[in-house]
């Protein structure tokens, strides 16, 4: 009896060990991925501040304004002005939708019947 | 473990026999039965004693172990720990109040030079002359032949300048990672962001330190990094700071003024949504402050805060609304305002020696009356008059959150007498910034409750002491929307927006004392919508002078006036305020009787 008890401690023992030593090795290599993930937001984020930035910059009022001047034959935009309110019932409903063809004439037979 | 009996009768029948005390023979064994015990106790608290001192020993030699150990490693950063919350090394971002940015970081690079290590300093100094075209050619290769073993070149390049180093292929040329402080923007509110430079410097890195305006103000802020990403957000909102900008320089340049600015403030809130002080710099490239002549004449300074100036007229709807708020007149009570006038022997005159006879409280705001507003200072006098001064937060710099503010200490008079107290009440004798009278228009705006101008996002209006009534204020609101319609400033109307204000023209003092007859500063302070004010906006121009009906003119009627107006026009809009029917006076009930 007190044999199999020595035995199964002592197998007890070393599947904890086993146990440990997996563990050890399963957290070193956690940590290392973590570390690397870590180092990937950093690089991450400061391309983020770099790309916000830019975009910053391009957006800058004196270049916008720039543009809208190089581009007004194409968009006309000019700053806003006071008189450019209006009311809710100042603006139209969408024209109605066309009524759907329920009877449709095959045209490109048509044009083969005008060929000599 | 035998027990030896106290009396053994062994012994004592014998010493009986003999005729000697048994109770000896018992005191014997008692003595030895207490020695054997005594033994006992000793062993085992020996023992006890021994365990004792063992577990110390290997305590302390565990604490000790620990100690050596930290002691000859590397420190590192726990990791498992660092999770979640990222640590940003970073200088925090300033952004406007909508999450625009307006200052924000960039990687750099710095260049330095190990001149041992150059392989040939004639040709890496030619090189980089072709780079860096304002390096002196002869002074580099002097550097690099001498004997110094390290040299700064550049504290910050371009990925392309650097690329173009690199390919110049010396080992002895070097770069050094710099964090450098980006103001997208450019000029935008430049006066508000100051800006930023290096502290200490090393080769691996720089500390980034605001040198001026919020960069400084909340420089701790900035660099603490417990505040993670947390950007700064201003009240500033960029696309009507661009457009205030844009709109004050054309009025600048129109009205022939060396300088100008502007402040546009929420009336409840506080919070200055825009501030503009030209001219003006780029905080990429901060000037250096100038070293002599007139600071004020440096971009640099920043007149909204820093300039206190006699702001003239602006200042007696203060005086009205004083002597409305005591109950001392209404805005219709009669009032003298013909000449002669003396004050402790100093006449009091009018604009253009006009004499405006018998006016109305409201007339003379709206005919910007000298001497009507002198006699209601009168009334009030001085105790009062300095009190509500006081109350209004003219005596102390802004509480505006920028460095420069901190300067604009209004200039207040020794002693407040008499002369003082007429002065004062038309806006001369007291010098104050632009802010400090955008706080106080505010005041009489919002009815009546002191507000303090703040650079910062706030969530909503600030409930200040009181200082106005709610009467006195709303009817100081008539008054300033009289000056629009029918007085000084009617080039001032903008359809829509019921704006309400007052000029003030004040001659420029001279360094030696006195006045320049042909320098003013016009200010035009004003609130709009008159009926429900929502904003400030107080536009001063520096020595305007523009030419209209053959004749020279420089009253704020003519130069401040129509720059408020276009900038109003301008900035409402964009302020999403819509233009609205100013409700019309109620109708007049005529009192009839049988």
């Amino acid at each position: 009896m007190r044999g199999i008890a020595y035995v199964l401690t002592a197998l007890a023992v070393f599947g904890l060990a086993f146990w440990a030593y997996r563990e050890n090795y399963a957290t070193q290599q956690v940590l290392k991925e973590t570390r690397a993930l870590q180092q990937q937001i950093g690089a991450a984020q400061l391309r983020m501040g770099v790309l916000r930035a830019e975009w910053a910059y391009l957006n800058r009022p004196d270049r916008l304004s720039e543009l809208a001047g190089l581009n007004f034959d194409r968009l006309g935009l000019l700053p806003l002005r006071p008189d450019q309110f209006g009311l809710i019932d100042e603006v139209s409903y969408p024209p109605e939708p066309l009524l759907p063809i329920t009877n449709p004439v095959d045209v490109s037979t048509m044009a083969e019947g005008e060929q000599p | 473990m035998t027990r030896t009996p106290l009396r053994p009768l062994a012994r004592i029948l014998p010493a009986r026999a003999k005729g000697e005390n048994p109770a000896v023979i018992e005191r014997e064994n008692i003595r030895q039965r207490h020695a054997e015990m005594q033994d006992r106790a000793r062993v085992r608290a020996e023992g006890r004693l021994l365990v004792l001192g063992l577990f110390f020993f290997c305590a302390f030699l565990v604490v000790g172990g620990r100690m050596a150990v930290m002691a000859t490693s590397e420190p590192q950063e726990p990791v498992a720990s660092a999770h979640g919350a990222s640590i940003a090394a970073q200088r925090a971002d300033i952004v406007d109040r909508k999450g625009r940015i307006l200052a924000t970081n960039f990687e750099t690079h710095s260049l330095y030079a190990q001149p041992p290590e150059l392989v040939d300093p004639e040709a890496a100094a030619r090189g980089l002359v072709r780079i860096f075209p304002d390096l002196d050619e002869a002074r580099l290769i002097r550097d690099f032949s001498g004997k110094r073993k390290f040299v700064w070149i550049k504290k910050r390049i371009s990925p392309e300048q650097k690329q173009a180093v690199h390919d110049l292929g010396d080992p002895g040329l070097l770069f050094g990672p710099r964090e450098m402080r980006l103001y997208p923007n450019g000029k935008l509110a430049a006066h508000v962001l100051g800006g930023a430079g290096f502290g200490r410097e090393g080769v691996n890195a720089a500390e980034v330190i605001g040198v001026a305006g919020v960069e400084k103000q909340f420089d701790d802020y900035l660099r603490d990094p417990a505040n993670g990403a947390q950007p700064l957000a201003l009240s500033l909102d960029l696309t009507v700071q661009a457009a205030a900008e844009q709109v004050l320089a054309g009025g600048m340049k129109l009205m022939n003024a060396k300088g100008a600015s502007s402040i546009l403030m929420d009336v409840h809130s506080g919070e200055v949504v825009s501030v503009v002080s030209l001219p003006d710099f780029d905080p990429n490239d901060r000037p250096r402050p100038p070293v002599s002549g007139d600071p004020s004449d440096s971009p640099l300074f920043n007149r909204a805060v820093q300039g206190v100036y006699e702001l003239g007229s602006t200042f007696k709807i203060f005086t009205a609304a004083q002597a409305i708020d005591l109950g001392l007149v209404s805005a219709e009570t009669i009032v003298d305002t013909s000449g002669p006038m003396k004050v402790s022997g100093y006449p009091i005159g009018e604009f253009h020696n006009k004499n405006y006879g018998k006016l109305s409280v409201a007339d003379v705001i709206v005919h910007s009356s000298n001497r009507g507003t002198g006699r209601l200072a009168l009334e009030i006098g001085p105790e009062r008059q300095k009190a509500f001064m006081g109350a209004l937060g003219m005596f102390d710099p802004t509480p505006f959150e920028i460095v420069e503010a901190h300067g604009g200490q209004p200039l207040v008079p020794e002693r407040w007498t008499e002369l003082s107290t007429v002065t004062i009440s038309y806006g001369h004798g007291l010098s104050i910034s632009p802010m400090h009278l955008a706080a106080g228009y505010a005041t009489i705006a919002n009815g009546g409750h002191y507000v303090s101008p703040t650079v910062l996002r706030q969530d909503g209006p600030q409930h200040g002491p009181r200082v106005l009534s709610e009467r006195a204020a709303a009817d100081a609101r008539r008054m300033l929307r009289k000056v629009v319609t029918d007085g000084t400033a009617s080039f001032g109307e903008v359809p829509g927006y019921a704006v309400g204000g007052k000029t003030g023209t004040a001659d420029k003092p001279k360094p030696r004392g006195g006045y320049y007859d042909d320098k003013v500063i016009a200010t035009f302070a004003s609130i709009f919508p008159a009926h429900d004010p929502k904003y400030v906006l107080v536009v001063t121009l520096d020595e305007p002078s523009v030419q209209a009906y053959q004749e020279e003119r420089r009253t704020a009627g003519w130069t401040a006036v129509p720059v408020a107006a276009e900038m109003i026009g301008r900035l409402a809009p964009l302020l999403g305020l819509r233009p609205d029917v100013e409700p019309g006076p109620r109708a007049a009930i005529t009192l009839t009787s049988n």
